[in-house]
């Protein structure tokens, strides 16, 4: 197996800028949960000039909606959400700052021109392995619209969380790369 | 279990009696079940992909496919955060006289109770505010009369990623074969790492609009790995199969053999002006289990 990077949030344009499509990472320490309706709302806020209620800068949004924590345990299953379904709101918080998404499925061009233009890196984590994520996730709590349930934003505490570079800086695209790979005409 | 007397032109109809609260408590188990417990058509698909995947890559997330489904198991933890809306097919024997309150309330209590003693994910949401309705209900429920006096229930929860990845097309007669097959594959194409490859192609040929959707989704039920009945069917199953791995999307889409597990395809007559074809694609983490009252 080829060498893991390791990282550490908050990240920055020279941490990012080392990163290329199909590095292996390992994050460890704080990231951010957000998917559809905890975008939208981001979103808004920063459309009408409000604060938003966690950092941005610098920081890994995880696009997932985890099922509750068993007794005992920080987090029930959470794997990675569908990404394109942010497509819509990722150039913007990338734009303010935001460096890192983890989700699965590739990204549209204007996610990909804004990861390149504002050095940021879209992360995938294997889709529907929830249970096998869940024991990286050691500390999870909500800082922001619990109204929304399993859609609200949890701070979570990770340590050795798989992923795996999809979009980098360069314009890499793993989804390209590894199925070029293997196409049969 | 209770036999009622029941009377039609003078003879006594001899009725099964169930009583609905009963129905409840095991659409509650086999919520939990079914997103606990991956079944073993689907470990053994696993472990087949895995022997065959050429894709180091693709090897490694089928291995963690399995370590990820021991761990649901032994931690009674779901297998993948999307516990899905719940989907429900019942077979009510029309010698069954159901006892205690309505079916569709018993179900849906069944399910609401299943998801919140389970810690499963509420994912059903009002469709324009998005404001979640916080039980997981209404479950999504598809009833048939059969023969006999049996009830069998069968919990289906259904993850919104692939779901997302469906979709129903009104096909011309002159489109025939060769155009269903091309359907097929560009779709799984399109849908790419979406709906969590290795998926099972659930595919709905005939009826009307809504029928092929429903075959489609039926079809997902079947176990994978078994032949279709109809040697037909069977051999359209295996040559779109062997389309959809030419794609090399693979695992996750993110390059291999193994962009599915199987094609299940299921037919009926169509109207004579239509060719209705329904695609419901299925992600790795197919969860069905069922039981019989």
């Amino acid at each position: 197996m080829e060498n893991v990077i390791r990282l550490a949030p908050p990240l920055n344009d020279e941490i990012v800028a080392t990163l290329k499509a199909g590095d292996r990472v390992l994050i460890s320490g704080t990231i951010y949960t957000g998917r559809d309706a905890a975008h939208k709302r981001l979103v808004e806020l920063l459309d009408r000039g409000e604060k938003l209620p966690i950092p941005i800068r610098g920081e890994i949004i995880f696009f997932v909606g985890p099922t509750p924590p068993p007794p005992g345990r920080a987090i029930g299953a959470a794997g990675p959400t569908t990404s394109y379904r942010m497509d819509p709101y990722s150039p913007r918080l990338l734009a303010e700052g935001l460096k890192g998404m983890i989700g699965k499925g590739a990204r549209n061009q204007e996610v990909r021109e804004a990861i390149c233009r504002y050095k940021g890196v879209y992360f995938a984590a294997v889709g529907g392995c929830g249970a096998l994520l869940s024991q990286r996730i050691k500390e999870a709590e909500v800082v922001a619209y619990d109204d929304l349930g399993p859609e609200a934003i949890r701070r979570l505490r990770v340590e050795d969380f798989p992923v795996v570079v999809v979009n980098d800086i360069y314009g890499g695209d793993l989804y390209e790369i590894g199925v070029s790979r293997y196409r049969k005409s | 279990m209770a036999l009622a007397g029941l009377f039609f032109n003078g003879w006594e109809v001899p009725m099964r009696e169930i009583d609905v609260t009963r129905i409840s408590d095991v659409v509650a188990r086999l919520c939990m079940e079914a997103n606990y417990y991956l079944g073993e058509d689907m470990l053994a698909a696993i472990d087949r992909a895995a022997a065959g995947e050429e894709s180091p890559t693709g090897r490694g997330i089928l291995e963690q496919l399995k370590e990820n489904a021991a761990i649901a198991a032994r931690d009674r933890m779901p297998i993948c955060q999307d516990t899905g809306l719940a989907v429900v097919f019942v077979e009510v024997g029309q010698e069954v006289v159901l006892t205690g309150g309505d079916l569709e309330t018993a179900i849906n209590a069944g399910v609401r109770r299943g998801y919140e003693e389970g810690y499963l994910r509420k994912s059903t949401c009002h469709p324009f505010t998005r404001a979640n309705c916080g039980d997981n209900t209404p479950a999504i429920i598809h009833y048939r009369l059969v023969s006999g006096d049996g009830l069998r229930i069968i919990v289906a929860p259904k993850g919104g990623g692939s779901e997302n990845m469906s979709k129903v097309v009104m096909l011309k007669p002159a489109d025939g074969i060769a155009e269903v097959k091309r359907q097929v594959v560009e779709w799984v194409k399109q849908a790419g790492g979406n709906p969590c490859p290795p998926t099972t192609v659930g595919v709905g040929i005939g009826g009307n609009f809504e029928r092929s959707a429903i075959l489609a989704k039926e079809a997902l039920l079947r176990e994978v790995g078994s032949p279709n009945p109809d040697p037909e069917l069977q051999a359209l199953e295996d040559e779109l199969l062997e389309e959809i791995n030419k794609l090399g999307l693979g695992p996750q889409g993110l390059g291999g053999r193994t962009t599915s597990f199987a094609v299940h395809v299921k037919m009926q007559p169509c109207h004579i002006a239509s060719l209705p074809v329904a695609i419901n694609i299925q992600c790795h983490a197919a969860r069905h289990k069922e039981a019989t009252l």
